[in-house]
C-alpha cells in the first residue's frame, strides 16, 4: 500500500442568504434605520428587546411595540481579549446581556471598552449608532460606556 | 413501555485533529467494533440504523450522506440522519423500536470539528436576523451564563476551577480522553482567564471522533446473549432561544427531561453529563438533583474530550459500560443541544 | 430622516465560514497516485469490487477496503449526457459531454468529461483514453487528465461494462 501524502486545502465556504423579516422583526429594523430601538410587549407585560413574534411562554402572537431607550445596564458580559476574525471589533471587547432602559429583558450586544476593568455587571452603556444606518442589526455599532457623572 | 436494551457501545479517542480521515474512515472503526462485540456483520443485520452529525463542522456538503458509505447499504437499508448530537438519533431508534417497526438499531455519530473554527460555526445556529450576523461566539456565550452564576453567588470560580480538576483527574482513566492529567483546583485557577471569566479550562477542547451503539428489544438481546443494560427512561425538552428570557442560572429543561425520565425513581449511582463548560456541569448537578452518592463523569466527561454530535451518544455509552462492568445499577446520562445548555436530554440506564 | 423610506422587509445575511480541508487517506492514497500520472482504486476483501475514486470503504459491503490496484487509463462509456446550457462558473462551453465511464480493472464508474468526439455519436459501451495535461502541469488532481477521448476498439456489450481486466478489452 502507498503511503499518502497529507493533503490539506483551505477554502471558505459561502451561503449568500436573504432572509425575508416578516412584520416584527422588519419593524425593529426599520426603527434601527431611524436610530430608534423598539421592544414587544409580552402576554406577562414585560417588554422584549429585540422583539419577538410570538411569546415563548404562551405561544401568542405578539404585536404591541414599545420604544425602548438607547441606554442600558449591563446583566453579564464576557471579555474577549483577542477578537476573532469574524467578531465585531478588531479591538478586544466585551459581549454583553444588557438591560435597555424600559425593557425588562436583556439583549445580546458588544461593548467598545478599553480594557476588562472598565467593564463591570450594572455598568450603563449606551448604543453607539454605525455612521449609515441600513435596517440591520449592526445598525448598532456596539454600544459605550456611559461616564459615570453623566448617568 | 417496552424497555430497550443497550447491546454494544463503543467510542473512538478524542483526538484535536484527526488528520487524514475522511467520515467513512472516522466511522468505520467504530461500526467494526460494535458489530464485533455482537458477532454480525453490518448494518444488515440490524433493523434500523440513525446517525447524529452536522456537515457545517467540517464543511463539507452532505458528509452525512457519504458517511451511509461506512454501513453495507446494499440491499438499502432502513436508515435516518439527525443534525443534531447522536443521543437524539438514540430517541428516535427507540421510538422506531417501540412502535414495532424495528428489533434493533445501530446508532453512531461522528464529527470532525477540526477543520473549521468551531465556536464560529456553532454561531450560525442562533438567532438569524439578531444574533449570528453578530458572530457570537458559543464560548463568549457561555461566559456571560457563568458570570451572570459568579455574580449571583450560586457558585465560585474555585468550584468550576474544581469541576475541571476532577474531569482531568477521572480521564486519567479513560484511554479515549483528549485531556487527562493530575491538576489540581489551584493550578486551574493559576491559568490566566481566556474569554473572562472562563479561562481555557473551563471550555470542552475541539475534538474529532465518533461513537456508536446498537440498542434493540429485550428479546432480541438475549437472542445475541451477550451482556446488556436497559434504557428505563428517556426525556428531552428545549427552551427559547432568546436567552435574555431564559433563566441562565438554572436549567429548566433538563428539571423537566430528568422528570419525564424518572430520575427520582431509585438511587443514581453514576451520572455523564454533556456539559461543555466547568460552570453548566455545577448547572446540571443542582438541576438534576445529584448528591454525594452519585459518581459524575467518571469518564472526564467532556471537559476531557468533546465529539461535538456523538458526545451526547458517548454519555449513554459510558453510563452503559460502567453498569456491564458491574461499578454501578443504575446511572442517568445527559446530551445537550444549542447555547447554554439550550436543549437538553436525560436519559436512565439501569442493570437488566 | 428628510426623505420617507420603505419599512425594511428582507435582510441580506450572507455567512462566510472558513475551513482547512484534510482528504481522508483513501482520497490521498488516490490523489498522490494521479500526481503520477497513475489512476488507482481499492478492491473491497468481500465482494472484490474496485472502486474509484476509493473513499475507504465497500459502500455495498461496509467493510474498509485497503488493497490498492493499479487501473488502465483505458476506459468504457457507462451512461453520458450532453449538457446544452452553460453553468456558471465553468469554463467550458456547451455543448460537451460528461460520462460516466469505467476505467480497465475497475467496476464502479467515476465522472469526467469526453472530448474530441462528435457528440451525437457517443454512446453507451464505447471506448475512451485519458487524454492528459503534460507531465509538468500535474497536481492532486483529477483534471490531471483533461477527458477521455475515444480509440479505435470495439464496444463493449452492455453486460460487460464494468468487468473488464486491467489488461483491457479484446472485442
Amino acid at each position: 500500500m502507498s503511503q499518502p501524502d497529507i493533503l490539506n486545502q483551505a477554502f471558505e465556504l459561502g451561503f449568500t442568504y436573504t432572509r425575508s423579516t416578516g412584520p416584527v422583526v422588519g419593524r425593529f429594523l426599520t426603527e434601527l434605520r431611524d436610530r430608534n430601538i423598539v421592544g414587544i410587549k409580552a402576554s406577562d407585560g414585560r417588554v422584549v428587546v429585540p422583539p419577538m413574534e410570538y411569546d415563548p411562554d404562551t405561544a401568542e402572537a405578539l404585536s404591541e411595540f414599545v420604544d425602548v431607550g438607547e441606554e442600558g445596564e449591563v446583566v453579564s458580559f464576557a471579555w474577549v481579549k483577542e477578537p476573532r476574525e469574524s467578531h465585531p471589533s478588531e479591538q478586544p471587547f466585551a459581549w454583553a446581556m444588557i438591560k435597555l432602559d424600559g425593557a425588562d429583558v436583556p439583549m445580546v450586544h458588544w461593548i467598545r471598552a478599553g480594557r476588562e476593568a472598565d467593564v463591570s455587571t450594572g455598568v450603563r452603556v449606551r448604543a453607539v449608532w454605525a455612521e449609515e444606518t441600513v435596517g440591520f442589526i449592526t445598525d448598532i455599532n456596539g454600544f459605550e460606556l456611559v461616564p459615570e457623572e453623566m448617568s | 413501555m417496552t424497555d430497550i436494551a443497550i447491546v454494544a457501545y463503543h467510542q473512538s479517542k478524542a483526538v484535536s485533529d484527526v488528520g487524514a480521515c475522511n467520515e467513512v474512515e472516522l466511522i468505520m472503526p467504530v461500526l467494526t467494533e460494535v458489530y464485533r462485540q455482537l458477532g454480525i456483520a453490518n448494518a444488515q443485520d440490524v433493523d434500523f440504523v440513525c446517525s447524529g452529525s452536522c456537515d457545517y463542522l467540517q464543511g463539507a456538503a452532505f458528509a452525512f450522506v457519504a458517511g451511509v458509505d461506512a454501513l453495507g447499504a446494499v440491499p438499502p437499508i432502513r436508515e435516518s440522519h439527525v443534525e443534531m448530537d447522536a443521543a437524539w438519533a438514540l430517541y428516535e431508534s427507540m421510538l422506531k423500536i417501540r412502535m414495532g417497526h424495528a428489533e434493533s438499531a445501530l446508532i453512531y455519530g461522528f464529527g470532525k470539528s477540526s477543520p473549521g473554527e468551531l465556536p464560529i460555526v456553532l454561531s450560525q445556529q442562533l438567532d438569524p436576523y439578531y444574533l449570528a450576523p453578530l458572530w457570537l461566539d458559543s464560548i463568549s456565550l457561555a461566559a456571560m451564563q457563568a458570570r451572570i452564576l459568579l455574580d449571583a453567588g450560586r457558585i465560585s470560580e474555585r468550584d468550576m476551577a474544581e469541576v475541571v480538576s476532577r474531569s482531568r483527574r477521572n480521564a486519567l482513566a479513560n484511554p479515549n480522553a483528549q485531556l487527562a492529567g493530575d491538576i489540581s483546583a489551584d493550578d486551574v485557577l493559576a491559568e490566566e482567564t481566556y474569554v473572562s471569566p472562563l479561562r481555557r479550562a473551563d471550555c470542552a477542547p475541539v475534538s474529532d471522533g465518533a461513537s456508536a451503539m446498537i440498542i434493540c428489544t429485550v428479546e432480541k438481546a438475549r437472542e445475541w446473549g451477550v451482556p446488556y443494560a436497559l434504557i428505563t427512561g428517556i426525556d428531552h425538552r428545549m427552551e427559547t432561544h432568546n436567552l435574555g428570557m431564559r433563566d441562565l442560572t438554572d436549567s429548566r429543561s433538563t428539571r423537566l427531561a430528568a422528570e419525564g425520565a424518572g430520575v427520582g425513581a431509585g438511587k443514581v449511582d453514576v451520572a455523564e453529563l454533556y456539559a461543555p463548560f466547568s460552570h453548566q456541569e455545577l448547572i446540571l448537578i443542582r438541576a438534576l438533583g445529584l448528591g454525594d452518592e452519585t459518581s459524575v463523569n467518571p469518564s472526564g466527561g467532556v471537559l476531557a474530550g468533546n465529539l461535538m454530535m456523538a458526545s451526547g451518544l458517548s454519555r449513554i455509552g459510558e453510563v452503559f459500560n460502567r453498569i456491564i462492568a458491574g461499578e454501578a445499577e443504575r446511572g442517568i446520562a445527559h446530551a445537550t443541544s444549542g447555547p447554554c445548555l439550550q436543549h437538553n436530554l436525560v436519559t436512565v440506564v439501569e442493570k437488566a | 430622516m428628510s426623505e420617507r423610506q420603505d419599512p425594511v422587509t428582507g435582510i441580506e445575511a450572507p455567512i462566510y465560514l472558513k475551513y482547512n480541508f484534510t482528504a481522508g487517506a483513501a482520497p490521498a492514497r488516490f490523489l498522490s497516485q494521479i500526481r503520477k500520472g497513475v489512476l488507482t482504486g481499492q478492491r473491497c476483501p468481500r465482494c472484490e469490487q474496485v472502486y474509484i475514486p476509493p473513499r475507504g470503504s465497500c459502500a455495498a459491503c461496509g467493510v474498509a477496503t485497503e488493497e490498492e490496484v493499479v487501473l488502465s487509463d483505458k476506459a468504457t462509456v457507462e451512461s453520458f449526457t450532453i449538457v446544452s446550457i452553460p453553468i456558471p462558473g465553468n469554463p467550458i462551453q456547451p455543448p460537451y459531454i460528461v460520462a460516466n465511464l469505467v476505467a480497465d480493472g475497475a467496476n464502479i464508474s467515476f465522472i469526467h468529461l469526453m472530448s474530441e468526439c462528435v457528440n451525437e455519436e457517443v454512446h453507451i459501451g464505447q471506448r475512451v483514453q485519458a487524454v492528459w495535461k503534460p507531465e509538468e502541469e500535474w497536481d492532486y488532481a483529477m483534471d490531471n487528465i483533461r477527458y477521455f477521448k475515444p480509440i479505435d476498439e470495439p464496444d463493449v456489450p452492455v453486460e460487460s461494462i464494468g468487468t473488464l481486466p486491467v489488461s483491457g478489452w479484446e472485442g
